[in-house]
């Protein structure tokens, strides 16, 4: 049997569409995921992310352990509760999974991906040995709920007031504890908002009294619309382990200072970086109708009259662009046009730097 | 539990089959056909005059989850297409038995018709 958040009777409760997402029983949608998207967009939506893996770093060692895990430097972080994203990437410099840090009393917590849970706890375990004092531990005690959108911080604080002295001055990209919640002003769709850690217990209570308030259930259907607007990467679509952070827009969290900071998967990279990356995450605008999807063959002009391939990562239909947008990876010489191969069809698509949307707007000219 | 029609006639493929007075029939795709696809954003029609053999992939609607191809239920000739459908797709979730039909037939043999599932029929596909 599929596994069930703290949240499923809720769902239920909203008329939500279930299917299985990495062995949990999630909400696709509640009705209309485009309207769903849409609330997220111009209001306030909330998803439940309990799904997600969530696992505290702690001891002396912590900041050490992690500077050889991560791509990115935790060592950066400085104020409390303050977060980065970063790539953890193998010896081969392919991601095994993209997740969230925060810097906590006595170590780091981390965020990773549902469906790599097992794969990455194992790495990090793994990983342990060498150092003496760090003790890693997961908490799929607590429930976890998004809610973003340009009210969502206002709606959280009238369905909780209490909430205001956890949210009130909290920067973007930091997290800060009430009790045994964890308030992190972060998010997976391009708008303003909070991901929120309840303990299990209290987590329908908490989605009763947001509902009350006015803020929208969304489904994962909504939550793939609104990240791939935003050009946030999706693990196992856009990257993988075969795929290298620079393959995958990710270049920017990848912290090369200090030069001597032996992260895994850094020699790989400077090799690959020295040699040419010889393909790039773009984003894809189509013209004309039809949907772009995942593995569609995209084909592209490099100069001389030679033609290139790629693939799309991503494809989905935009609701606030009215239009298919698509990830893609693509020759690194490939210029502002290409063709995707939709159903046997040629059809043209615009090549732009990521992202689409902004604070709910188009970003491309 | 989808909506079924009892004055209806359906196949397989989800479409429903509305026969007209004057003969021609009107075709479109069930309640638990728009539920399976979600919202959907763009319906390709065929052209008027187009003749077609049943089974005949002739139509297409695309949802953010997937594309489908849409197939004549019988053989025959397109005689009208509903063109409010390209502008406005989301009519085939809001309501796929009336608003949102997808084009209208001349029927080559009117016995085809006999052959096509009625209400209970379709509806016991639907459940297994």
């Amino acid at each position: 049997m599929a596994k069930r958040t703290a949240l499923y009777a809720k769902h239920l409760e909203a008329n939500a569409k279930m299917v299985d997402f990495a062995g949990w029983d999630m909400p696709i949608h509640y009705g209309s995921q485009i309207q769903e998207h849409n609330a997220v967009r111009e209001q306030a939506g909330m998803f439940d992310v309990s799904h997600m893996t969530i696992v505290d770093v702690n001891g002396s060692d912590a900041t050490d352990y992690l500077q050889k895990l991560l791509a990115n430097d935790v060592a950066r972080l400085q104020e409390k509760g303050k977060a980065l994203y970063s790539a953890m990437l193998n010896q081969d410099g392919g991601v095994i999974d993209d997740l969230i840090v925060y810097k906590a009393d006595n170590g780091y917590r981390l965020v990773v991906n549902s469906a790599t849970r097992a794969k990455d706890l194992e790495w990090m375990e793994r990983h342990l040995r060498g150092f003496d004092n760090l003790t890693l531990t997961e908490h799929p005690e607590l429930a976890m709920i998004a809610v973003q959108g340009p009210k969502a911080m206002g709606l959280v604080k009238l369905a909780r007031p209490e909430s205001a002295t956890a949210i009130d001055g909290l920067k973007v990209f930091q997290g800060r504890s009430q009790s045994n919640w964890f308030f992190a002003r972060t998010g997976y769709t391009g708008e303003d908002g909070l991901e929120i850690m309840v303990p299990e217990a209290e987590a329908a209570d908490f989605w009763q009294d947001l509902l009350s308030a006015g803020v929208q259930p969304c489904g994962l259907g909504a939550r793939d619309t609104l990240r791939l607007e935003a050009g946030m990467n999706l693990y196992g679509n856009d990257m993988d382990e075969t795929i290298s952070p620079l393959q995958a827009a990710m270049g920017w969290t990848v912290a090369w200072e200090p030069a001597d900071r032996a992260f895994i998967g850094r020699d790989a990279l400077e090799a690959e970086k020295a040699a040419g990356v010889a393909t790039k995450l773009v984003g894809l605008v189509l013209e004309g109708r039809g949907i772009m999807r995942s593995h569609q063959k995209v084909l592209v002009d490099l100069g001389n009259g030679e033609q290139g391939e790629g693939e799309v990562t991503s494809g989905t239909f935009s609701p606030t662009l009215q239009n298919s947008i698509a990830m893609a990876r693509v020759p690194k010489a490939t210029g502002d046009t290409c063709h995707v191969d939709i159903r046997g069809k040629q059809v043209p698509a615009r090549v732009i730097k990521l992202p689409f949307v902004r604070n709910g707007k188009k970003v491309y000219e | 539990m989808a909506n079924v029609p009892a004055d209806l006639k359906y196949v397989a493929s989800h479409e429903w089959i509305r026969t007209e007075a004057d003969g021609t029939v009107t075709i479109g795709i069930t309640d638990f056909a728009q539920e399976q696809l979600g919202d959907v954003v763009f319906v390709d029609l065929p052209e008027v005059d187009t003749e077609l053999d049943a089974d005949a992939d002739c139509a297409v609607v695309e949802s953010v989850k997937a594309a489908s191809d849409i197939y004549a239920p019988i053989a025959g000739k397109i005689i009208a297409i509903n063109e409010e459908l390209i502008d406005a797709p989301e009519k085939v979730n809001e309501d796929p038995y009336g608003e949102a039909w997808f084009f209208k037939m001349e029927v080559a043999d009117a016995a085809a018709l006999d052959a096509l599932l009625d209400a209970d029929g379709y509806a016991a596909l639907c459940e297994s």
